[in-house]
């Protein structure tokens, strides 16, 4: 058994750690002591448990995709269906712990970023039903390409506040968040929502998240009598491939991330920071991160907003470093052919980001054996992503 | 290889200035200005100017693509920069070139990807031989800042740390102890930028963090008057003033109106915290 990460100051290895202003130490500090003891805490559990379930549509089936399977002709497929979650991604299973840890803290008010706006809609979701104030910071570029989930969260009762700094996306509304966080400490939860940013979100976003590997641990073992050869999940901060990964970290299983290519690794304008980037600081952990020669962000680009990110969660750069996970790109032409693909095998649509998974799954399933297995996280639904498809 | 700049001084120039001011019975007034913005020909010549106008220290902003600690005025003065393909090693040759002209003490302010991408040892040798005082690192807190610090003493910097409203006492005793030159006292809860009213709470915190450091405090964020930096100058040992200097830069329509506008409120700020 290997030991828990991440130690003590929050560190995978050398990747983690809290880069933030001074202003927001008091409250990471805060955040950290009301978490750990929530963990041990069983009346927190067992709330949250029960809103996973009653309220947030949990256990998700693990679906054997006998159409797919026929069709690639190699391993067993297995997707995770975390797209039948309420609000149609994993993203709720965050926001339901952050939101509940948030009410602990006698924090009133909650801010959080969104990029695909799947986040913001989990977030506007979880404030509305605990009774908790809610902002969205988003970048006036998502806020075009996905402008239904915008209204959806004004449906809920959150307010968007649109970011037209820098990159005008996801990127860009973290900035905006964590100054507003730095403003209004005090009174006000921001519900991050991946595996990045400063310690204890990482480790925080990432435990809330590993109730779908749990889950698949246990279905898989009822289906099939043994585990998975592969787990694979599309990465952009990481947390649907993290929450998969987690359970698995000390069997034999392999890891698979998929990164976005956006156009081309070779045209630059991509999402690939652990295919391609450089060790850096942003947004307050040390992690590979997309950026030039004098250690300036670059922009990144990908057809699939939640991915559309130049950095990625520490955990995910730690096991690039130790081999643990194998990462590869998909390029936005080849998302939205599997995209179209699997709508048309399964009947399911995927959101743009698992269908990186699902295009990486394609390539690579006919050299696999037919007596293996395929674990696919389905991280969300493709409904906010037609009009992109159609466009 | 550049003769190195900082050789010759046995004590680091923001304490010899802080020892002199003290003798003197003065405060420091700190002026911050975003390096390259709007070009760093105006750079070089706004920190001779802001001397001669009365400040004591100097502090130029690295521009960075992600400033999250900075409220808009410095975001945009950050992107002027950018615009202009201002790097980190301009702004070290700026300084060193500054070096020929005057001794005020220069401390640069970068987050801190762009130094970590220069790598810390080098940067650090380099802040010394370009002449370089002091470093402020907004997003290093001293629990992540052990390999800096070691850079930075071999290289005689000084490493200003930041403390803030929602630090702790005793939190802020041990961000003192890691600082050297001056501990920089955050007014508010928030990112930079000039403000109509001073926090209500600056004065008992600065009383309160006098009592636990006999390293000078020096006081920034939010202050934007020379009222305001006189009332604060009487509890600190030194005023910060940047997003107020910045407005007017942005304000000015060329190089001469800049050095003007700029040399004029600083000598406003001079006279308001030097005069009884």
């Amino acid at each position: 058994m290997e030991k828990v990460l991440p130690d003590k100051s929050g560190y995978f290895g050398i990747f983690g750690g809290k880069f933030v202003p001074e202003t927001l130490m008091s409250a990471l500090k805060e955040l950290e002591r009301v978490y750990n003891r929530a963990k041990r805490d069983k009346s927190f559990q067992d709330e949250l448990k029960y809103y996973l379930s009653e309220y947030g549509g949990r256990p998700t089936p693990l679906y054997f995709a006998r159409n797919l399977t026929k069709k690639l002709g190699g391993a067993k497929i297995y997707l995770k269906r975390e797209d039948l979650c309420h609000t149609g991604a994993h993203k709720i299973n965050n926001t339901l712990g952050q939101a509940l840890l948030a009410k602990r803290m006698g924090k009133r008010r909650i801010i959080a970023e969104t990029g695909a706006g799947q986040h913001g809609v989990a977030t506007a979701t979880v404030s509305a039903l605990l009774g908790l104030e809610c902002e969205i910071y988003m970048g006036t570029e998502d806020i075009k390409r996905q402008s239904l989930n915008v209204f959806k969260m004004e449906l809920l009762g959150a307010k968007v506040i649109p970011v037209s700094s820098g990159t005008k996306t996801l990127k860009d509304s973290i900035n905006e968040t964590i100054r507003d966080w730095v403003a209004n400490v005090r009174t006000t939860h921001y519900l991050l929502g991946s595996c990045v940013g400063p310690h204890p979100y990482p480790m925080m976003v990432r435990d809330f998240q590993s109730v779908i590997g749990k889950e698949v641990k246990r279905q898989i073992l009822e289906k099939e009598g043994r585990l998975p050869d592969y787990l694979i999940a599309c990465v952009g901060g990481g947390s649907n491939s993290l929450g998969l990964f987690h359970h698995f970290y000390n069997d034999a299983v392999k890891f698979i991330g998929v990164e976005a290519a956006g156009l081309g690794i070779k045209s630059g304008r991509h999402a690939a920071p652990l295919y391609v980037g450089e060790i850096g600081i942003l947004h307050g952990s040390k992690s590979y991160v997309l950026q030039d020669s004098d250690g300036q962000i670059l922009p990144a680009h990908s057809v699939a907003p939640g991915l559309d990110y130049p950095g990625v969660g520490p955990e995910h750069s730690f096991y690039k470093k130790t081999g643990r996970a194998d990462y590869f790109v998909v390029t936005d032409k080849e998302a939205l052919q599997a995209f179209h693909f699997f709508s048309e095998t399964e009947g399911i649509i995927p959101a743009l980001e698992p269908a990186h998974a699902l295009a990486y799954l394609m390539k690579i399933a006919k050299d696999t054996n037919k007596d293996e297995i395929i674990v696919l996280c389905l991280s969300g639904r493709g409904d906010k992503d037609v009009e992109i498809v159609k466009g | 290889m550049v003769p190195d700049q900082n050789k010759s001084k046995s004590m680091n120039r923001i304490d010899s200035k802080f020892g002199e001011l003290n003798r003197k019975g003065r405060k420091a007034l700190i002026t911050f200005i975003t390096a390259g913005d709007p070009d760093l020909d105006t750079t070089f010549e706004l920190v001779l100017e802001m001397e001669r106008k009365g400040a004591d220290v100097v502090e130029l902003g690295v521009p960075f693509s992600d400033p999250l600690a900075d409220g808009t005025t410095i975001q945009r003065a950050s992107q002027r920069a950018l615009n202009n393909k201002v790097r980190l090693r301009d702004i070290l040759k700026l300084v060193y070139k500054l070096r020929r002209k005057t001794e005020i003490p220069i401390v640069l302010m970068s987050y801190l990807n762009p130094i970590y991408k220069y790598g810390l040892e080098e940067f650090a040798t380099t802040c010394r031989k370009t002449g370089v005082d002091g470093v402020i690192i907004p997003d290093l807190v001293p629990e992540e800042a052990e390999e800096w610090l070691t850079v930075a003493r071999l290289n005689k910097l000084s490493t200003i740390f930041l403390a803030a409203p929602t630090s702790p006492l005793e939190r802020i005793k041990k961000i003192a102890s890691k600082s050297t030159g001056f501990l920089y006292y955050v007014s508010l809860t928030g990112v930079t930028g000039a403000r109509d009213k001073l926090n209500s709470n600056i004065i008992e915190a600065l009383k309160a963090i006098k009592r636990i450091t006999n390293k000078p405090v020096a006081c920034g964020f939010g202050i934007s008057n020379p009222q305001q930096a006189r009332k604060v100058s009487r509890y600190s040992d030194g005023v910060i003033v940047g997003s107020a200097i910045i407005d007017l830069i942005e304000k000015s329509t060329s190089r001469k109106a800049i050095l003007k506008n700029v040399g004029n409120f600083v000598a406003s700020l001079h006279q308001k915290m030097v005069g009884d």
